[in-house]
């Protein structure tokens, strides 16, 4: 691609501010990118990244600060009007229309060269000529909902360069991807850069950051703590300005000698939401005192594997064993009465009721016995002082125990989640995406919690989309694919490169 | 009995009245269409069609051409749209409730308009039958199609134009987007109200010739409440034809068709009670609503009002 058609050379965020009520989301925050440049953003959820970025794409007007494009200040109304500036941003949740095809995603919102009559001949021979420069695998004639989410990121992209996005914004784009699939991005995102484009990398993930990023801004509760090359930095140094403290990265693994099998499936098949097979003959043992890690692209089964066995759904085949007792026909009470703890992956949806108090969220599995009721009537008195301790032990933050659940943050819901089941002390836990959306501390936290269960004894189940979570956590790692369990991998002999191409589906060498 | 219930004279009235009965379904029906593909369910379609109605019908009862009625029933239907859309995708009120609302606010102004303007009804003369040239001495499908009021060839003509809008042109693809995933469409530019106030307000205008189609067109009457939970069926159709418009044409022909049947059987006096052929209808309305309901999938942002979000 041509540098000289380029509209975008530098942009500067200069004393961003931004409030909502009650928050200061941006203060003061000064950021730059140029162009043949990838400037990362690094910080954890709620640092105010979202916001930055949301201000600089036009979907925010910030309350104080101006934007300059090549040294010129200018104001940015709404996405169209930062669009036509060469601003173009890859989403977290992408923004694309499932039912239509990728050609008409793209199209959407564009002016058609045939007037009101729409030109899709024109729009997939272009997306045609795009992907190959960029080396994007892309059917531009397969509706949105028949893609993996790979290749939903490379339609984004694709999106974005279509509309002449000089300057890309890509929010937490590897979050969904599988280790190749980064490597495929990364390849992408240098060519582009090549091209004389900027990027900006927003991330968490601080090996990831050091691995793309010529230049690495962190940011912490609002503010820009800092903006560093990347020659010379440590992760340990970006997690400790991103935290404000030390932050333990890998956490010795003490070897524990697991007990007996806790919770056995046995060739378990189960149907997905729509109908679809979406566990086949899935096998496995969890033991007491162990960590069984099941790693996989989102989307292989995981979501199903949890809620059968947690009761929620029925397997079309097979058996669930709980401490030996088959438990395949139980009510998802009577398993957490025999010693099942659940952590869903949807923690709003399943895990809580939103409008409940934070009292009532925290009793939902003991309400109905002794001390929190007689059986007609719930005792509040008890209802109160477990909450109050189990908010103290937990180290949930929220003004009352009677403030309703839906308005604490994410990773503190997910402290209450895990307040509710770990107090019970599970025999078996699932753990569903534990710590998905949930900022680097309560990260921490959790995982403490959980090799503490360990400890005591406890079979868990985690499963997870985060690789380094389940190389960190687990004692065993399963990787699950279209709803088989692929093979089992004992942690010493884990490497990130093996168990990323089992999450693609590729076999062992057989 | 039987035997001249059978004739081919009658099986070919029967048709010709099928087709000719299907034509507000299809306007009203693809009218809402286009509403509920851009997320907003219209309940008012009922009410739009009786003020559509009246308007025509006063339109031609003084002295007016009928084409100056269907004006008068298209603007009137589209200002019936501009106040639904201001109350549910402006002010984001219930959509199910706003539209019963704009219902009842039809059906009483209507009557009340005729009580005051023209007193008790009397019969006008409106579009009259217009037998296509050539076609229509096709032997047998010449009197089932083509011996019509210029009215209901417009609604058929209607289903391929609003394929053509929908999955050919942009406002279509818009149409389609805001329908399914309003944050996308708008973080591409669209603009998501502007669409639905669009779309809302082209549903009702249809929904205003519906009407119009009854009054100076099939019937060329207005009475009050004249018709009778027909825009609430048209609304159905909308979910029986999978929110595509041949699908609409099918289920429009298919209530039209029972319609048409049961009206012809108590022409010839069939022995069957009469409330219960005129509840043939409704009860095909239930009926496919409870078979149909759960495999067809609606556009995922329906009834959800649009808000930019964090």
């Amino acid at each position: 691609m041509n540098n000289s058609r380029l509209k975008i050379a530098s942009l500067e965020l200069i004393d961003i501010t931004k409030r909502f009520p009650g928050v200061l989301a941006n203060d003061r925050v000064t950021f730059d990118v140029k162009s043949g440049e990838i400037h990362a953003l690094l910080g954890e959820n709620g640092a105010g990244k979202s916001t930055l970025m949301k201000v600089l794409y036009g979907l925010y007007q910030p309350d104080g600060g101006e934007i300059r494009i090549d040294g010129k200040s200018v104001t940015i109304h709404s996405p169209t009007d930062a669009i036509a500036r060469g601003i173009g941003m890859i989403h977290q949740h992408f923004m694309l229309v499932d039912e239509l095809t990728v050609t008409e995603n793209v199209a959407l919102g564009l002016k058609s060269s045939r007037g009101p009559v729409l030109d899709l001949d024109k729009v997939e021979a272009r997306i045609r000529q795009l992907s190959q420069a960029y080396g994007l695998h892309i059917n531009p004639k397969a509706p949105v909902w028949t893609l993996a989410v790979g290749e939903r990121q490379r339609v984004e992209i694709v999106k974005a360069l279509y509309r002449g996005a000089d300057l890309l914004i890509l929010d937490e784009p590897t979050a969904v991807l599988t280790p190749q699939e980064v490597d495929d991005l990364f390849a992408t995102l240098n060519q582009m850069k090549r091209d004389g484009r900027a990027l900006i990398f927003i991330s968490h993930k601080l090996h990831e950051v050091v691995a793309i990023s010529d230049r690495i801004s962190v940011l912490r509760s609002g503010r820009l703590v800092d903006t560093v090359p990347n020659q010379g930095v440590t992760r340990a140094m970006l997690a400790r300005m991103m935290v404000g403290r030390d932050v333990l990265l890998d956490r010795p693994h003490t070897a524990l000698t697991p007990g007996a099998a806790r919770l056995v499936l046995e060739d378990v098949d189960a149907l997905g939401v729509i109908g679809q097979p979406a566990l086949r003959r899935v096998t496995l043992e969890v033991h007491a005192g162990e960590i069984l890690g099941v790693a996989g692209v989102s989307g292989n089964g995981q979501r199903e594997l949890a809620e059968v066995i947690a009761g929620l759904r029925a397997p079309t085949g097979g058996r669930v064993l709980l401490d030996g007792v088959d438990v395949t026909s139980w009510t998802p009470g009577r398993r957490t009465d025999a010693g099942l703890g659940y952590i869903p992956e949807e923690r709003m949806h399943d895990g809580i009721v939103q409008e409940f108090s934070v009292a009532e969220n925290l009793v939902l599995q003991d309400y109905d016995h002794p001390p929190m009721s007689n059986g007609v009537f719930l005792n509040f008195g008890a209802i109160a002082s477990r909450s109050r301790d189990l908010v103290r032990d937990f180290n949930i933050r929220t003004p009352s125990i009677e403030t309703t659940t839906r308005s604490l943050s994410g990773g503190n819901i997910q402290k209450l989640i895990l307040a509710r089941e770990l107090s019970r002390d599970p025999k078996v836990l699932v753990a569903a995406q534990p710590t998905r959306g949930v900022d680097i501390g309560a990260t921490e936290y959790i995982h403490q919690r959980l090799l503490e269960q360990r400890r005591r004894g406890t079979a868990t189940l985690l499963i997870s989309e985060d690789l380094d979570e389940i190389l960190n956590l687990s004692d065993r790692i399963v990787v699950i694919y279209e709803g088989r369990i692929m093979g089992v991998i004992a942690r010493e002999q884990a490497t990130a490169e093996q168990i990323g191409l089992l999450m693609a589906g590729v076999a062992e060498g057989r | 009995m039987f035997h001249e219930f059978l004739s081919v004279a009658t099986l070919i009235g029967i048709a010709n009245s099928g087709v000719r009965l299907a034509t507000p379904y299809l306007y009203a029906a693809l009218g809402e269409m286009f509403g509920q593909r851009s997320g907003v369910l219209n309940l008012g379609v009922e009410g739009v069609m009786l003020m559509g109605a009246f308007a025509a019908y006063y339109t031609v009862y003084i002295g007016g051409d009928p084409w100056l009625g269907v004006l008068a029933a298209i603007i009137v239907g589209a200002l019936m749209g501009l106040l639904m859309a201001l109350i549910s995708v402006t002010m984001q009120a219930q959509q199910g409730i706003s539209g019963i609302g704009l219902t009842l606010f039809g059906v009483g102004l209507s009557s009340l308009l005729l009580k005051v303007l023209v007193g008790s009804p009397i019969g006008i003369s409106g579009f009259s039958t217009w037998k296509v040239p050539g076609l229509n001495s096709i032997p047998v499908i010449g009197p089932i199609f083509f011996e019509h009021n210029i009215l209901v060839y417009i609604a058929y003509l209607l289903v391929p134009v609003s394929l053509y809008v929908l999955y050919r042109t942009t406002f279509g693809l818009k149409i389609r987007a805001v329908g399914q995933n309003p944050e996308a469409a708008d973080s591409l530019g669209v603009r998501v109200n502007a669409v639905r106030y669009g779309t809302v307000m082209l549903g009702s205008a249809m929904a205003g010739i519906a009407g119009a189609s009854l009054s100076i067109g099939l019937l060329n009457i207005f009475q009050e409440n004249m018709t009778n939970g027909l825009g609430f069926i048209a609304v159905a159709l909308v979910y029986f034809g999978g929110w595509r418009p041949l699908g609409v044409l099918i289920g429009a022909l298919l209530f039209s068709t029972v319609n048409a049947l049961q009206l012809w059987m108590q022409v010839l006096g069939v022995p069957i009670p009469s409330d219960l052929a005129v509840m043939m209808p409704y009860l095909l309305t239930i009926v496919v609503l409870a078979v149909g309901g759960q495999r067809i999938r609606q556009p995922a942002a329906l009834t959800k009002p649009y808000e930019r979000g964090e």
